[in-house]
């Protein structure tokens, strides 16, 4: 087990840049997941860390000591690959067994570890198995066996679970989740799907285009989020935005002026000189309040999605821009009635034109620590 | 009957037709071989297409020969030794051709696959003064070099064609176990790679058993020379005589090696032994 620490990592391959300055720390036992859409280098960050690519720039720290130039097994990590990588021709047994008896660990020792690492994974009557006469969620298993049997202090899981069926994913998910309880070991976990990552992760990074959008734990980056790109990326459906003007700002907040809605007042502090300018306001989907519009007015809905549990209505603006709104389901309105909509003003963000979340009056922001500025 | 199935009979009657007919053009000459060997020399001439005796005087003539014992010994020896440099050497570069990338790598691979253009008799009088200045001449060693000169092409070519199709990420769980890039190789990457082997070892070998131009060229004892040359050169008890029964059953017993390799390596040379490595 061990902390692992990133400082200014760089990567480039020829001209490209795939990872900018990416800086952070991992505790020790601690389950952090990257998340972010495809090519934002969260793959790559990955391999860095498990020293199957090499860093161009920058250092990487386990355990306070600097493994850039170590070998993924000096590096003492494991690693769960996307396709699950098993050896084809060797049963489940030796697939387990390689890397012990690569590491010179005498028979008993790897005997022990082999039926170990099954029974936690119950793969205990699979053992002499190929893995072609394995189903999807045992290869899973193997694989994460595989990486763990050599009892490393880091795991690393490039999206382990996108092969798998939907019920599959959800089950193996729960055993991943259980896995990091029973064995406390720091994990790396990769993948694309938000879900996931707010399950599993007890922080989350969010990457776009090579750097570090936020780190914080799935409550913060759902409730304070650091960035426009973070707000539309955690949550499904995604934030709404709106533009809005602002007409006035002091210590306590804010007035701006929300086309549908009317002038609001909310919490969060203008910049210098913002008055007048055009800023973005977040809405979740579930923060929003339709309700019934007088004869001519409010926005018409163009769509009523009903999921069972709950009830998306689609409005649109009167510029064109669609609005997701959730309702309990079933829902009081159907499509081609008109809403007037309201919302809590605590419960909104506001982004400046760069994209950075506005701060609140009334908090120092420590809940929306960005270990590093978008550039 | 109507003229749909009357249609179908006919085109399947072709079919096999046509197979019967390839399969007499291949394997006749080999047939005949075997029904020429097995009769006596007395009734050589006589044009027959059964074997109608089974008279195994001529193999008896030709094993009691020591000097057609020895260039079977040498053929095994020189066949062997070239599967084995040219597997050997022919994996290696194919690890290096196909999963390490570095520039020129697409050079190398034109320059390996050139050398093959050239033909034998094109490279005879230069690769003649190689051998002589290494002291190979008149001896297996000199063959061996030059057999595994014109294996290597294609044996790096098809290794590092399959090589590319084994996913990278096999190589990956591979490292991030501990393995070193020969353990890699031999433990991981051999045995997946099974059936190329199998199929470009069973060629070279064909090829180093069957040539015949340098063999002749550098060797000049009996005790030297390897099958090929030594049939070629079984001569009867006068000019006039050329002794066709011992040449047959010299030939078979050499082409029974080449058959008894095919259908052992047949079953070996199973494709999809990668399924199950990744997805599901």
């Amino acid at each position: 087990m061990a902390g692992v620490r990133l400082e200014r990592v760089n990567k480039r391959f020829g001209a490209t840049r795939v990872i900018e300055d990416v800086s952070m720390e991992i505790g020790d036992g601690e389950f952090v997941v990257f998340v972010g859409p495809s090519g934002c280098g969260k793959s790559t960050l990955l391999r860095l860390i498990a020293g199957l690519e090499s860093i161009t720039h920058g250092d990487l720290l386990i355990d306070e000591a600097r493994v850039n130039n170590l070998t993924p097994q000096e590096r003492g990590i494991g690693m769960v690959f996307q396709s699950y990588a098993l050896y084809p021709h060797m049963n489940v047994y030796q697939n387990i067994a390689f890397g012990l008896k690569l590491a010179k660990a005498d028979r008993q020792t790897v005997d022990e570890r082999v039926r170990q690492t099954a029974r936690i994974l119950q793969l205990d009557t699979l053992l002499e198995r190929l893995p072609k006469a394995l189903s999807g969620g045992q290869r899973q298993r193997v694989a994460i066996g595989r990486a763990m049997a050599r009892e490393p202090k880091i795991l690393l899981f490039d999206e382990p679970l996108s092969n798998l069926d939907a019920a599959l994913r959800v089950q193996t998910r729960n055993e991943i989740a259980g896995l990091h309880k029973r064995l406390g070991s720091t994990m790396i976990y990769v993948t694309h799907d938000q879900v996931e990552a707010m399950t599993l992760a007890d922080r989350i990074v969010v990457l776009n285009a090579g750097h570090v959008e936020q780190i914080g734990t799935p409550r913060e980056l759902y409730e304070r989020p650091a960035s426009r790109f973070v707000a539309g990326f955690i949550g499904s459906p995604r934030m709404n935005f709106v533009s809005v003007e602002a007409r006035a700002g002091n210590d306590d907040g804010c007035r701006v002026e929300v086309p549908g809605v009317g002038e609001r007042e909310l919490p969060q502090r203008l910049p210098e000189n913002a008055v007048g300018e055009r800023l973005e306001l977040g809405v979740r989907p579930e923060h929003l309040r339709p309700t019934a519009a007088p004869e001519g007015e409010g926005i018409g809905i163009v769509n009523v999605e009903y999921l069972g549990s709950e009830a998306y209505l689609y409005l649109e603006m009167a510029d064109g821009e669609l609005l997701v709104c959730r309702t309990e389901a079933p829902s009081r309105f159907e499509r081609g009635e008109r809403v007037t909509l309201d919302f809590d003003a605590d419960r909104v963000h506001l982004f400046d034109r760069d994209g950075h979340a506005l701060p609140l009056a009334h908090h120092t922001g420590a809940a929306r620590h960005t270990e590093q500025e978008p550039s | 009957m109507t003229l749909r199935t009357l249609k179908a009979l006919m085109l399947r009657l072709g079919f096999w037709l046509l197979v019967a007919v390839l399969m007499v053009y291949a394997i006749f000459p080999f047939y005949y071989a075997v029904v020429t060997s097995l009769k006596p020399s007395s009734e050589l001439f006589e044009v027959s297409y059964w074997v109608d005796s089974l008279d195994l005087a001529n193999y008896a003539t030709v094993l009691s020969q020591p000097t057609f014992l020895a260039a079977i010994r040498n053929s095994v020896i020189v066949a062997v030794s070239v599967v084995i440099i040219a597997l050997l050497l022919g994996l290696t570069a194919a690890w290096a051709l196909g999963r390490v990338r570095f520039r020129g790598r697409t050079t190398v691979m034109m320059t390996v696959l050139g050398v093959s253009m050239f033909p034998q008799v094109a490279v005879l009088s230069g690769l003649f003064e190689v051998i002589r200045t290494l002291d190979l001449y008149n001896s297996p060693g000199g063959l061996i070099l030059s057999y595994t000169i014109f294996t290597l092409p294609f044996t790096v070519w098809i290794l590092t064609t399959f090589m590319r199709q084994l996913p990278d990420e096999l190589e990956e769980a591979a490292i991030v176990d501990g393995a070193s890039p020969w353990v890699t190789l031999t433990k991981v990457f051999m045995p997946l790679l099974w059936p190329a082997m199998a199929t470009t070892g069973l060629l070279a070998f064909i090829a180093a058993w069957n040539e015949f131009l340098f063999a002749l060229t550098f060797t000049l004892t009996d005790s030297q020379r390897t099958v090929p040359v030594a049939i070629a050169l079984i001569s009867g008890g006068s000019q006039y005589e050329l002794p066709w029964g011992p040449i047959m059953a010299a030939s078979v017993i050499v082409t029974v090696p080449l058959v008894v390799l095919v259908v052992i390596f047949q079953r070996r040379i199973v494709s999809g032994l990668t399924a199950g490595a990744v997805k599901g």
